[in-house]
């Protein structure tokens, strides 16, 4: 291998080298879709943003729709509700922040930064539990009101949120989640 | 096959001649099915027919309920139904295929347990080991992901659990997690998909069982007192050996009859009592079970994927030097698949020369306490996520990474072992006068 010669690019070298990049550039464009066919496909991508008509939720209630395979609480809270939530210390809280996505991800976690509208009538969440992804029950938990509304709990673990949805007792380590929603008029929330 | 000598196969008639000379398939069958084994193996070399027997059973039953099945969010759960009501003698089918997972487990942590204890994994037999491994992975993904298919609450909570744990690697984990379930939530995507993998990943088991048989017939199999087979003339093979058909043939089926007693008993009187009531329910995005809990087989590492929680100071020191990167979560699960890879590791862990656990004074109580600990880990994996449980599922994680990572490379090296016996020939004799019986050598063992 010491001879110059052997250093030399030869014709017969450069078809080895064309053809071995020939053949990977080949497999790889064969290889390529075979992976992307299991990406979400185009109708799934199409339900990233649903409207949902909110007009039949009464105070003290909630809506629980399906949004990207998740559920999504929508709740229309009363007025002791909404105070029992502006009436906590936000430093005293397990997860101070907001995660609200409407939001940038150092608001922290009052009740204002957590509500969609600025009287803090309507709540909007991802209903999994950010222990290890069960399903809460409302009204349910150390934080449910006298009058029997409000709160959260998750029965897998025992994780309470307040009525903020806001995680206070149990190892759930963060708020429930607040998605991506506006109102686009009175009574449609478009989540997404 | 190459390996301990012993008569060939000699094509003898005019078309035994002519097939020979165009494809020598007569003479690879007869030379697996004769293979010298060693004349003193023990009742647990027995699983290895056992496991073969399940992967048929289960190809062979699936390839059935394929037939009445429909992969769809619609129509999955209320076809597994038809085939349990309408389907003539569907219920039976269905039962055999769900039992026939467990047995299948069952008997591949014995055959695994075996292999540990008398030192199978070592050379020259450390490809056969990590073959087997590998087959063993197959079988977990493949079991899980059948278990999905019927679409019961189990089956969605489990598979949107056990598919969080690729969402936990850092960085790549959600785009993968997403990719692997084909939306944002397990869904029809992921029903199809699975189902496509579970039919196809049982034929990639029944391959590498091919390698796995092909690569321990060249080396020839471990036996109980891990000493080779003598193999300088066949003569002197003879002595330690008899060949697989009919000796071991029949020692075999005879042993998987007694446990398919056991097993129609099972399927026939007790088919749900290893599964779940909620799976009976159809799955629901928007309601979880109180519980979920793995199936039984794969409870002792998922009670080692949840022992490391963030209070753990080996998750905190983790979390701490990689920049906060690795979590509780990714934790947990590089736990569990270490657990499986630190198994794998053996043949390279263990520094003993000795290869029986037999002669092994030290390591045999070793052995046996990770034996309990792989049934004390199982229960836990039942157990709710809390306190004592939690403490005990670390201690118990804690010695089964001992087990491979400390304890087999310091016993090599401070364990005085017993002596062996010259030849698997002298063990046996010595055997079988114990035992009463006579000597003569062409006797077929046990």
């Amino acid at each position: 291998m010491s001879h110059a010669e052997d250093h030399e690019g030869t014709r017969r070298d450069f078809i080895y080298y064309a053809t071995g990049g020939a053949g990977a550039v080949a497999v790889g464009a064969a290889v390529w879709p075979l992976i992307d066919q299991m990406n979400p496909s185009a109708d799934v991508q199409a339900l990233s943003s649903i409207r949902v008509d909110v007009s039949g939720v009464d105070q003290g209630s909630q809506l629980t729709v399906k949004w990207l395979g998740k559920p999504v609480f929508i709740r229309r809270r009363t007025e002791a509700e909404i105070e029992a939530a502006r009436d906590v210390d936000v430093s005293s809280l397990p997860d101070p922040v907001a995660r609200n996505e409407n939001l940038d991800g150092t608001a922290d976690a009052t009740d204002q930064n957590r509500a969609l509208d600025d009287t803090g009538e309507w709540l909007v969440q991802i209903g999994v539990c950010t222990h290890l992804g069960c399903v809460p029950l409302s009204n349910a938990g150390d934080y449910v009101l006298d009058s029997g509304v409000g709160g959260w709990f998750c029965p897998c673990h025992g994780s309470h949120y307040d009525t903020a949805g806001r995680i206070r007792k149990g190892p759930a380590p963060e708020n429930l989640p607040v998605p991506v929603a506006e109102f686009v008029d009175e009574t449609t929330v478009k989540l997404g | 096959m190459a390996g301990i000598p012993h008569d060939h196969y000699e094509p003898k008639t005019g078309g035994e001649k002519w097939l020979n000379r165009r494809l020598p398939i007569v003479g690879l069958l007869y030379d697996t099915i004769m293979i010298p084994t060693p004349k003193n193996l023990n009742w647990m070399w027995i699983w290895g027919i056992v496991l073969t027997f399940c992967l048929a059973l289960q190809i062979i039953t699936g390839i059935v309920l394929v037939m009445h099945y429909t992969p769809h969010v619609d129509y999955a759960f209320s076809s597994i139904e038809h085939i349990m009501r309408n389907v003539n003698g569907g219920h039976m089918i269905r039962y055999l295929h769900m039992n026939g997972a467990s047995l299948f487990f069952f008997a591949v942590y014995l055959h695994i347990f075996r292999g540990l204890y008398y030192g199978s994994y070592k050379a020259p037999r450390e490809i056969t080991w990590i073959v087997g491994m590998l087959i063993y992975l197959m079988m977990m993904g493949t079991a899980f992901m059948g278990y999905v298919l019927p679409w019961g609450q189990m089956s969605f909570w489990g598979a949107t659990v056990i598919t969080g744990l690729f969402g936990a690697i850092p960085l790549i984990g959600e785009p993968i997690q997403t990719w692997l379930l084909g939306g944002p939530a397990v869904d029809n995507a992921t029903l199809n998909r699975f189902f496509s993998l579970h039919y196809l990943l049982p034929f990639v088991i029944a391959a590498l069982v091919a390698v796995h048989i092909w690569a321990f017939h060249t080396t020839g199999n471990n036996n109980p007192t891990g000493v080779e087979v003598r193999r300088t003339s066949k003569a002197e093979a003879e002595k330690d050996t008899v060949p697989f058909w009919p000796y071991f043939v029949i020692k075999d089926l005879f042993a998987l009859a007694v446990i398919l007693a056991v097993f129609f008993a099972i399927v026939g009187f007790m088919p749900n009592y290893l599964g779940h009531p909620d799976n009976y329910i159809e799955a629901n995005a928007l309601a979880t079970p109180a519980h979920i809990v793995p199936e039984w087989y794969f409870l002792p590492f998922y009670a080692i994927l949840r022992a490391f929680t963030s209070e753990v100071w080996i998750v905190q020191f983790a979390s701490f030097i990689t920049g906060g990167i690795i979590d509780a979560k990714f934790f947990g699960v590089l736990a569990m698949f270490g657990a499986i890879a630190v198994m794998a590791l053996a043949p390279w862990l263990d520094t003993s020369m000795v290869r029986s656990g037999r002669y092994r004074p030290m390591f045999k109580w070793w052995f046996w306490l990770l034996a309990v600990d792989f049934v004390v880990l199982m229960w836990l994996g039942a157990r709710p996520a809390e306190e004592p449980y939690a403490t005990y599922s670390l201690i118990a994680s804690a010695y089964w990474f001992a087990y491979f990572l400390v304890i087999l490379p310091l016993l090599g090296v401070i364990e005085k072992p017993l002596p062996q016996p010259e030849t698997i020939e002298a063990d046996f004799e010595a055997h079988k006068a114990a035992s009463g019986g006579t000597t003569t050598v062409a006797s077929p063992a046990e």
